[in-house]
């Protein structure tokens, strides 16, 4: 792991060598102390960790089912209420303490939904970044590691670079929603589906990053070392190797999340991703884009969470890629 | 050079060959039937004509020559009658869409200018702030300028153009009536007053899309300002007496710009694909909104000759990309 230093000559008599007051720390803690210091990546790891907890905790503390329909007359009493914070401003508008954030056109409560579409988003953020990070690393470092598989996995990942992908993604998701809505359940087929569809249009940039080190680790001495002891060909890339580029599949790992997110919300406000019951943030968006004239909070809600994730994941990833950054450390 | 230029067109065909094939099949997959709105009064005996006549009754292979044949030597020729009023292509079968059964390229002719107009003003509006916002914000980095830049681009970056788009409208269309909400694609300048309305529809989705493309494009400029800024020949310059001005903005900024302008050329064909969102959203009836409704509608021929156009351009600028890095930057040579 340690470069080779070169020879410093010998410190002379007289020069006071300077004595190191802090024990020396790991790896990983510098990172942290240094992650701790990007105001920004502090900032959007809070927000990310809040939004997840109330996406997850908030429906234990606020017990409305997202998809409980009133009937009868309720159904006219209820429907359509807008958020509680619109009195202040209009006193006659139809506001109720039990729905803060209001009802939509059919009386479901808007907080409930944009919780659970909370959930799905976000899972379909983590799940389709893990997928598209296990394929890049899988190519890069087979890319990097095996000369003779080098050119056909990166004419592959050129190949995908220069596919139209949003275009793609839009006919795919049409094209194997029946068989996978029969397969898994509606909601678990086309889950899959689009986690399968944004993972695996995703992994490139990781891919040809990881490769690049890969590439550069291969030739240093402590690989030549492991070898010369006997380390096969797996071991060599699970062991030494895919510790080394950890770093920037970190980076990208945040930052695909970020990604996974804006396509699912694009796929569902584009009507391809999830099912109209089933809500997910851009779903809620899509659906409420035709009344956002009279009901304009329906729009701002999901869009803000959206924005708000995708902002914070950002930033986390910005920072995170700066204290990764060995020549920036420190500064 | 100009073998480097000549090799990569010629490996280019393969490739797109390739896309055109993997598209191809996977449209092949498609479950949709074309014949799915013709009433069941319809004997199927007349059905399997009707398909015949779509094109449909042979073996993919086949097809797929067609579809190739169509697309690389009858249409250019169409093209070339089109300007010069030969008759090469008279009897020619074109790629006909299913939706409306009329050629297909004369639809995306059609379409093509709205696309080309909100896109493209969108593009040189973007580059226009991105440029000047990135080079001030790696010179003064760290100063409350940069900081705020760093944070809308941030924002740019995160808000996607289906909720900033809605959002413009809500704000712009509907409380402040300022704008039109939809974008009109039948009107016409003809006047000073129409093309104030014109303007006006435009400003919107340009705004949008604007914001993305300057998120992105000032990013860049900005740290490739500060790769440079700290370069030793940037001593030298200022060590020799010349202006600030001329060090950073003749010195600095073109080594900075060669990076840039290949991000700019790489981004031209992924905001065609990012259009189609925004096009959804203002509903301009560009090429986005065109491929959704033949994706609807079923109409593989569209959707395949679309998709198509959509790699030819990302092949085509990822070539240019390559030629003008070789171009600007000397230390680069392909041989």
């Amino acid at each position: 792991m340690t470069e080779p230093v070169p020879a410093t000559p010998a410190p002379e008599k007289g020069v006071v060598e300077a004595i190191p007051t802090k024990p020396p720390r790991s790896q990983w803690a510098e990172i942290w102390s240094q992650l701790k210091a990007h105001k920004g990546a502090m900032a959007g790891a809070y927000l990310f960790i809040f939004i997840i907890l109330g996406v997850l905790v908030g429906p234990l503390i606020w017990h409305v089912d997202p998809q409980f329909l009133p009937q009868g007359r309720d159904f006219i009493n209820l429907r359509d209420t807008r958020p509680i914070y619109v009195a202040l401003w209009d006193s006659g508008a139809k506001v109720n303490w039990a729905h803060p954030l209001g009802t939509d056109n059919l009386g479901r409560d808007t907080l409930a939904r944009l919780m659970s579409g909370g959930r799905v988003s976000i899972a379909v953020g983590l799940t389709a970044m893990v997928l598209s990070i296990l394929l890049g690393t899988l190519i890069g470092v087979i890319a990097g590691f095996f000369k003779r598989l080098d050119g056909p996995l990166m004419r592959l990942t050129d190949l995908f670079l220069a596919l139209p992908l949003l275009p793609l993604i839009l006919v795919a998701s049409l094209l194997f929603r029946e068989p996978l809505s029969n397969a898994f359940g509606t909601e678990g087929g086309i889950f899959i589906l689009i986690v399968a569809l944004i993972g695996i249009t995703s992994w490139m940039q990781t891919a040809r990053i990881v490769r690049g080190d890969v590439l550069a680790l291969k030739e240093r001495e402590f690989v030549l070392a492991a070898r010369s002891v006997g380390t096969n060909s797996t071991q060599l890339m699970v062991r030494h190797l895919l510790p080394n580029v950890l770093s920037p599949i970190m980076v990208s790992a945040t930052l695909g999340i970020a990604t996974a997110i804006i396509t699912e919300s694009a796929l569902s406000f584009l009507g391809f991703g999830f099912p109209p019951d089933f809500p997910t943030w851009g779903r809620l968006l899509n659906d409420s884009v035709d009344r956002m004239v009279l009901y304009p909070e329906r729009v701002i809600w999901p869009g803000l969470l959206i924005s708000l994730t995708v902002l914070s994941v950002n930033y986390l990833g910005d920072g995170l890629r700066d204290a990764l950054d060995p020549r920036i450390r420190g500064r | 050079m100009l073998t480097f230029t000549i090799r990569r067109l010629v490996l280019a065909i393969p490739t797109l060959l390739f896309i055109s094939l993997v598209i191809f099949l996977l449209l092949e997959l498609a479950p949709g039937d074309p014949m799915a709105q013709v009433p069941l009064t319809v004997p199927p005996e007349v059905k399997e004509k009707m398909r015949e006549a779509l094109g449909l009754g042979q073996p993919w292979p086949i097809r797929y020559w067609k579809w190739i044949v169509q697309f690389f030597w009858i249409e250019p020729q169409v093209l070339i009658d089109y300007y010069l009023g030969t008759s090469f292509s008279a009897d020619d079968l074109r790629v006909i869409s299913w939706q409306t059964r009329s050629p297909v390229m004369d639809i995306v002719v059609q379409r093509l200018p709205q696309t080309l107009w909100v896109v493209g003003t969108a593009y040189v509006v973007g580059i226009l702030i991105a440029l000047p916002v990135g080079i001030y914000s790696a010179y003064r980095q760290y100063s409350w300028f940069d900081n705020a830049g760093t944070f809308i681009t941030m924002v740019g970056f995160s808000v996607p153009p289906f909720f900033s788009g809605v959002l413009v409208i809500v704000i712009f269309a509907v409380q402040l009536g300022w704008f039109p909400s939809i974008y009109d694609t039948t009107h016409r300048v003809t006047d000073w007053d129409s093309f104030v309305v014109q303007l006006q529809q435009m400003i919107m989705p340009v705004m949008v899309l604007a914001l993305q493309i300057t998120s992105q494009i000032s990013r860049f400029m900005r740290a490739s300002m500060l790769d440079n800024l700290n370069q030793d020949y940037v001593r030298t310059a200022r060590a020799k007496g010349l202006r600030e001005k001329s060090v950073v903005l003749v010195h600095v900024l073109r080594n900075s710009m060669i990076p840039v302008v290949t991000v700019i050329a790489l981004g031209i064909p992924s905001i065609f694909g990012g259009a189609i969102i925004t096009e959804q959203v203002f509903k301009v009836n560009g090429i986005g909104q065109l491929l959704i409704t033949a994706i609807q509608a079923n109409d593989l021929p569209m959707v395949q000759t679309l998709t198509f156009i959509f790699a030819v351009l990302i092949v085509l600028f990822n070539l240019i990309a390559d030629i003008l890095y070789g171009i600007l930057d000397p230390r680069i040579r392909y041989d």
